[in-house]
């Protein structure tokens, strides 16, 4: 039992801006009323609910790859033993048990993996079973699935829908992702997709179609987060209007957009970006259909990792840094590239613009998550100073100082005079991103929800703040205190497990002996032995 | 002058990043004695291990087998630090400045990504000699490394300035990846002696087993070099005056890559 008394509360889902009361739990979760137990006197602190990241990319075999991919940059941030916790490493591509003591340490209680190889989903979930503190769960790659494409081409809606329950069961998964829908397939022979019409030859399907199909195929499974997109043409000055067309595809069903800083950008291909961030926040404050993350990039050395793997091949040719790239038998790409963010090129000042226009241009915070991609556009670490670039416009005005003038003197970002209140900043960094997950005993201190709890010294520097915690409580436990790790635990994977109609495991079966080098029976991820601490998340269609 | 003599043979490595000039000035004794260390997996004190006389200055003797003793004058920035025996792995990493002199050998990574100063090591040095770490893009650059002794493999890898001198043989790989800078070798070279090489200088006085990326381009009598080789003199090192006055043959390449480096073979007639 537990009693925070005394602090600022901002629980932004239940309408309470900074407002003094008492949180109290007990077994875990947030109660009315506890008596006796521990109380924690947050007097001016401030409270709001752990963070939740939406998109990162944290476990897997992608994540793993680039670990060994880069010594030199491990080699800069060691994280050694202490009595509590495990050694390892840190900065672009953290070692498990450090990417769950770092997010703890940053208040952060829940995050996601956005892109996990379905065949591969054993592997993330051994990840995840080192990754101590956090709940976690990931989204399935399905974008430029094999099996997931012919069934379009064929008008078989209830089949592939069917395989798409079966798939997330199968591997344990969270929602449906798509990477470049097509492109990543077709480029696997005859190079990327370029417009959201153009056949991906050999399947007969459009990206378009793949895009609409999942999206419906999603909502009619009544999955808490339908469908999480990487648009086609990521990184490609004009990618713009393929992203609007990506929004007006998802007409009338749900739909989240990634990082979506990448994908805003006008120009001719092979040229120099200009942001489009206007009309692309336009459409989406007009559309509540549509939720966005930003994939802010921060300036830095960083690793890209993607499943795109033509987008890791451009980066590749662009930078000449050593890359890998990888064929995902039947389902997908993958492709990591190390890559450096300058504040003297106008290309990156025009991304790092362009991300902050996406904050400061959207103006429901509910449907924009903050993200920067982690590790694309920077390390989950930095996230407190991008909410000081939201918070403080002093703050912001003389980080634009610092960039290429030219390049951000054609964004709109100077005259952007908007500054994030906390409350908004309890909604991109928790409230919203829990509420687009769909998960709905997180992101919020109401009754009944997860006693994730992050408590925050009070101080005018938002970066300073957000960085060390005071307090972070995890199911109802303190596990950070003044700012250091008191106890490591381990949090709960959560995964969803639609019903489907069994009769498709037959020719699910039969597409297996005839395409996979794995056998049907051992493909599914057994939920006994791979995930310690489950935690169904219910696909009941009332979200 | 702080005199730090080892008082037993080491067991397990010991991690003595500590022992730089930039930390040890204006310390005392005591405080030098308590700096940390970690021995084999245990946190540990110097003066567990070495007897110590004199106060910290920015002038350090080291004496006893430290063959064991890994990063003494990692990323050091000035002084002068002299080991009377061998030294370990990492000697002098990521320096900037300062002189250290070892009369002895010294383990793998010596001066790998150094930024300035000299190393001089009067025995032979181990792998990754002024090299670069695993994945880093950059080794050496800037300042210079003498080994009288024999080098092991990757010597002067991925280096991006700067002078490294062996006196001995190199292992395979010399320069590989080299970005700029001069690698001199006087013995044999391995296999691979610039493999990958952009630009820079690899000069070897017998012939190597070159790849079949380098192209003869000419012979001639490179006035450079003859500053270096002059300079080496003046540094203790004896040059024959036919190598100061003769002819090398220049091989360019490396034609897989950028193809802009050169190989000189001291021309032997």
């Amino acid at each position: 039992m537990l009693k925070i008394v005394n602090g600022a509360v901002y629980d932004p889902a239940n309408n309470i801006d900074g407002e003094v009361r008492d949180v109290c739990i007990d077994d875990g979760k947030v109660v009315d009323s506890v008596e006796g137990g521990r109380t924690i006197d947050a007097s001016g602190m401030i409270v709001m609910p752990g963070g939740v990241d939406m998109h990162a990319h944290i476990a897997g075999p992608k994540v793993n790859t680039a670990r060994k991919m880069r010594p030199e940059d491990h080699r800069l941030d060691p994280v050694p033993r202490t009595s509590l916790t495990r050694s390892g490493v840190g900065k672009s591509v953290p070692s498990t048990f450090a990417t769950g003591y770092r997010y703890a340490a940053m208040g952060y209680t829940t995050a996601f993996d956005a892109a996990v190889p379905p065949i591969a989903a054993r592997h993330a979930h051994e990840e995840f079973s080192d990754i101590p503190v956090v709940d976690k769960g990931f989204f399935v790659l399905m974008g430029n699935n094999e099996y997931i494409m012919q069934q379009i081409a064929a008008g078989e809606r209830g089949r592939m829908r069917d395989y798409v329950a079966w798939l997330l069961q199968a591997t344990k998964g969270y929602a449906i992702k798509m990477v470049n829908p097509g492109g990543v397939e077709m480029w696997k022979s005859l190079g990327n997709t370029h417009t959201l019409d153009e056949e991906v030859v050999g399947f007969g399907v459009t990206p378009r179609g793949i895009i609409r199909s999942l999206a419906e195929a999603g909502m009619e499974l009544h999955l808490p987060h339908p469908v999480h997109i990487h648009c086609n043409e990521l990184g490609v000055a004009g990618n713009w209007e393929t992203t609007l067309e990506t929004m007006k595809t998802l007409d009338g069903v749900r739909g989240h957009l990634a990082h979506v800083q990448f994908h805003s950008y006008g120009g001719d291909p092979g040229g120099m970006f200009v942001s489009r961030v206007p009309e692309l926040a336009e459409y989406v404050n007009t559309h509540p259909n549509l939720t966005v993350d930003v994939g802010q990039i921060l300036f830095g050395d960083t690793t890209s990792m993607t499943g795109d793997g033509p987008l890791a091949h451009m980066l590749h040719q662009v930078t000449g840094r050593k890359w890998v790239n990888v064929d995902v038998e039947n389902e997908c790409g993958c492709g990591i590239v190390p890559i450096e963010y300058k504040d003297k090129s106008h290309m990156h000042t025009t991304q790092w613009a362009v991300g902050l226009e996406w904050y400061l241009m959207v103006n429901d915070p509910w449907r924009i998550a903050l993200s920067t991609d982690h590790p694309n556009g920077a390390s989950f670490v930095s996230y407190p100073q991008v909410i000081r670039l939201l918070m403080d416009r002093e703050f912001r005005r003389e980080a634009i100082k610092k960039v290429n003038p030219k390049a951000v003197a054609k964004t709109a970002l100077p005259d952007l005079d908007r500054e994030y209140s906390l409350f908004e900043i309890a909604i991109i960094t928790r409230a919203a991103p829990a509420r687009i997950l769909g998960l709905k005993h997180k992101g919020h201190l109401g009754i009944g929800a997860d006693a994730d709890v992050t408590i925050y010294d009070k101080c005018d520097d938002a970066e300073k703040m957000f960085s060390v915690p005071r307090y972070v409580i995890k199911e109802g436990e303190v596990l950070v205190e003044d700012g250091s790790i008191r106890r490591e635990t381990f949090g709960k994977t959560l995964y969803v497990a639609p019903v489907y109609d069994t009769a498709v495991e037959k020719d699910i079966r039969e597409y297996f002996r005839k395409y996979y080098t794995i056998e049907f029976e051992n493909y599914p991820v057994q939920l006994e032995h791979y995930l310690p601490r489950p935690r169904e998340v219910a696909t009941t269609g009332d979200s | 002058m702080t005199v730090l003599t080892l008082k037993s043979q080491l067991q397990a490595p010991l991690e003595a990043g500590v022992i730089v000039p930039d930390r040890f000035a204006g310390n005392s004794v005591a405080a030098v004695a308590g700096m940390p260390v970690t021995y084999g997996n245990e946190a540990a004190c110097l003066g567990d291990f070495f007897k110590v006389a004199g106060a910290g200055s920015t002038e350090i003797v080291l004496e006893g087998d430290l063959g064991r003793v890994k990063n003494i004058a990692a990323g050091m920035t000035r002084g002068k630090i002299t080991v009377h025996g061998d030294a370990g792995m990492h000697l002098g990493s990521e320096m900037r400045g300062g002189v250290i002199n070892v009369y002895g050998n010294v383990g793998d990574w010596a001066g790998s990504e150094m930024k300035g100063g000299k190393i001089h090591i009067h025995g032979n040095a181990g792998h990754g000699l002024g090299g670069a770490y695993r994945g880093s893009r950059r080794g050496m650059n800037r300042g210079m490394i003498i080994v009288e002794g024999n080098a092991g493999n990757e010597a002067g890898a991925v280096m991006r300035r700067g002078l490294i001198v062996v006196a001995g043989n190199a292992g395979d790989f010399a320069g590989a990846f080299m970005i700029a800078g001069t690698l001199m070798v006087f013995g044999k070279l391995g296999i691979r002696a610039g493999a990958g090489l952009l630009r820079g200088t690899l000069v070897t006085f017998n012939q190597p087993e070159l790849l079949p990326t380098f192209c003869y381009d000419c012979s001639y009598s490179p006035s450079f070099l003859k500053l270096i080789l002059r300079d080496l003199r003046l540094q203790g090192l004896s040059i024959s005056e036919e190598y100061i006055t003769g002819c090398y043959r220049r091989y360019s390449g490396d034609f897989n890559r950028l193809g802009k480096g050169e190989i000189l073979v001291y021309d032997q007639r």
